[in-house]
């Protein structure tokens, strides 16, 4: 993992500094709420509908147990005794006091971590598969890149007043955790045809009210030039992106404005005018950021553990939980495990602190300290000795944090919605719980296979609802709340947007359609198809009469 | 409004008289009508691509901030003075705030028509930060040079 220098730690401990200084102009009144409010955005902190919202960022997903820790403490001393992790890999707490802010990033700093650039028009928290360094289908570890753009991308002076909010993801396997092409700017790792490594350079996907995937605008970057050439997208971006209208504001509206191909020459004008040596960092730098992720000391083992054989087959419940939230790692008998935060009937992404702490000691003693967060609001332990799955598996079932769901219909991402947010139009939380309620029978739910339910309350689609297997999009109709179901949509590397099928349905009626999308799925289903290929085979249509025919 | 300028690295009121401003519209349209401007007038929305032989002759270049959120000048700053090498001053005009004067400075601006109320408040406001991740237009070394500086001195 990577571990500040006193230049990093010199930065974050100046900024709570700054930070702190603002919010005693705020409190002493010398500065009103919209003094102030720009200055807390940059400081990832929110005025929502209750209370203040804090967003700490988690660099590409990493903890250590140490911050999982600080984490936990923050959520007790500071909050209501929880926290809640979101699709951008970032922990969000929701009922923090203004004047104790400043001593929660006092604390975030002690763990190396902080606040900045979770919110505003800035360059946010830049997120990547959570399987890095772990992962068997990987090129390379793509967190050394995520960390280089962060340095980077920290207080940019030239980007921090951008038309609107900025978001980069990193991946490294053909397999797509990070949802790259729906990012403003999405990178993929990759071997081209003479072995070497570079980027493909993939601009102007997002959801929100207008949904694009993103358009490859460079097939192969190398891999040195990775910072000088975001800075000419950002440059062309900064200054020609527009800035009349909120909502088409976003870098997909001038990708798609002018056509990915022109936008690219843009891009490539720019770049070839600029001084890359000022800003693409030398060798030694890339190699000492890259030394913080050498992999850990993992023991020579054999591929297959006995010990796990046995206990797979006398317990049954253990082999269930093996087979939706263990996947395959790079090193021989070793295991990734993924941690639910999708319990029956429970809030996505929610965990206590007595869990984080939990989660914290079994990282501690069975995978070398680390922990991710997912952009499914889950959360993994990257590196277990496939010896010690059971001995981890009993800490998860003591901690509550066991639930073998992952990838399945009721493993589903929802934002805070009107529960919490100010500017959903509904609820997305109570949908959540109910479909997960509904389909809560395990064995049912794994004999349906990989099905990706999103949820947004609003258009503003922070629950992901055009990516969604499922997606269902909060709308207020005259001050009711009704729910818009789509279907077919994919953040992978199969990306697509989801079609709309039909109109508005009550919350009600929304849990029994997709009972019944589920229904038409599982008669229609061949071989072991998953929902999402069923979809792309048979169309909306059979979908469509499903829901229709009975209401 | 209150001009602040840099003074042996210090920010500070200037005094001085308003210099001859021209936009850069007009200063095209007709050069000679306006000899005597000391001042071109930018407008953020302006492409630079062409920009070279419009500066010579000029001392003062005002960008433009119409509200804080619109940073459109940060780029035209650092763009006029690494690609196109002016020299002259920058100026920053418009809704110019205590905490954005920093990455105004960065960017290579050296004037700015303060908005606030509080100079020294801008001025300590610069000081906020003792390093910087990445190189800008204000010749300071970031944060990657100055760990070679320091691995190489070892």
């Amino acid at each position: 993992m990577y571990r500040y220098d006193e230049f990093d730690a010199t930065l974050v401990a100046e900024r709570v500094a700054q930070f702190r200084g603002q919010v005693a102009r705020r409190l002493s009144g010398e500065l009103t709420e919209d003094e102030f409010k720009p200055l807390r955005l940059m400081n990832g902190l929110y005025l929502q509908l209750h209370a203040y919202m804090l967003r700490v960022a988690i660099p590409y997903g990493t903890l250590s147990s140490k911050q999982m820790r600080k984490l936990a403490f923050i959520a007790r001393r500071y909050d209501k005794g929880y926290g809640h992790f979101t699709t951008r890999q970032n922990i969000q707490y929701n009922w923090p006091a203004l004047a104790d802010t400043p001593d929660i990033l006092d604390a975030l700093a002690e763990a190396e971590m902080h606040a900045i650039q979770t919110s505003g028009n800035c360059i946010r928290n830049v997120t990547s598969d959570q399987y890095a360094g772990a992962a068997a289908d990987e090129v390379e570890d793509p967190r050394p890149y995520a960390e280089m753009i962060r340095q980077w991308s920290t207080f940019h002076p030239e980007f921090s007043f951008l038309p609107r909010k900025f978001k980069i993801a990193v991946t490294a396997s053909d397999h797509d955790r990070a949802a790259v092409k729906v990012h403003d700017i999405g990178l993929r790792l990759y071997r081209n045809d003479k072995g070497e490594a570079g980027f493909e350079v993939i601009v102007g996907g997002g959801l929100g009210r207008t949904p694009y995937v993103g358009h490859a605008i460079r097939k192969f970057l190398p891999k040195e030039h990775l910072l000088s050439y975001l800075e000419a997208i950002l440059r062309v971006y900064n200054l020609q992106g527009r800035r009349d209208n909120i909502y088409k504001a976003r870098i997909k509206i001038l990708v798609n404005a002018e056509g990915a191909d022109n936008f690219a020459a843009m891009v490539e004008k720019e770049w070839a005018a600029m001084k890359k040596t000022d800003i693409d960092l030398p060798r030694e730098e890339i190699e000492r950021i890259g030394a913080y992720f050498a992999p850990p000391a993992f023991e020579t083992l054999p591929e297959e553990s006995a010990s796990l054989e046995e206990q797979r087959r006398r317990d049954p419940d253990f082999a269930r939980w093996l087979r939706t939230n263990m996947a395959a790692h790079k090193t021989p008998g070793y295991a990734i495990v993924n941690v639910s935060l999708k319990p029956v009937g429970g809030v996505p992404g929610d965990i206590s602190d007595g869990q984080m702490e939990a989660l914290a000691d079994l990282a501690e003693d069975y995978s070398f300290d680390e922990i991710r967060a997912t952009h499914e609001q889950n959360l993994v332990l990257p590196h277990v000795r496939k010896d010690d799955l059971c001995a981890v598996w009993s800490g998860l079932k003591r901690a509550d944090l066991a639930t073998p769901n992952i990838g399945l219909v009721s493993d589903i991402i929802a934002c805070p919605g009107l529960d919490y947010c100010t500017l959903a139009n509904t609820r997305s939380i109570p949908i959540a719980q109910r479909i997960s309620e509904r389909f809560a029978d395990l064995g049912d739910q794994e004999s349906l296979g990989e099905l990706k339910i999103k949820i947004s309350g609003c258009i503003n689609a922070c629950g992901h609802h055009h990516v969604g297997h499922i997606g269902i999009l909060g709308v207020d109709k005259k001050g009711e709340e009704f729910y818009q179901i789509t279907l077919g949509g994919s953040g992978a590397e199969d990306a697509s947007l989801g079609d709309i099928v039909g109109r508005g349905l009550s919350a009600d009626a929304t849990i029994d359609a997709v009972e019944k999308i589920v229904a038409c799925y599982r008669a229609n289903r061949q071989d072991n198809e998953r929902f999402l290929d069923a979809y792309r085979r048979l169309g909306a249509e059979p979908f469509k009469e499903a829901l229709y025919e009975a209401a | 409004m209150k001009l602040l300028k840099f003074n042996a690295g210090r920010l500070v009121p200037a005094l001085e008289e308003p210099p001859v401003e021209v936009s850069l519209e007009d200063w095209r349209a007709n050069p000679q009508a306006h000899a005597g401007a000391t001042a071109l007038k930018i407008s953020n929305a302006a492409p630079l691509d062409d920009i070279a032989g419009d500066l010579s002759g000029f001392s003062v270049v005002i960008l433009a901030f119409p509200g804080f959120k619109d940073g459109r000048a940060y780029s035209q700053a650092r763009l006029l003075r690494e690609r196109f090498g002016y020299t002259g001053e920058v100026r920053a005009c418009g809704e110019i705030l205590r905490d954005q004067i920093f990455f105004m400075a960065r960017c290579g601006f050296d004037a700015f028509e303060f908005s606030g109320a509080d100079a020294d408040s801008a001025a300590a406001a610069l000081k906020d930060f003792s390093h910087f991740y990445q190189a800008a237009a204000d010749g300071t070394a970031p944060v990657w040079r100055r760990r070679l500086a320091r691995a190489a001195a070892a």
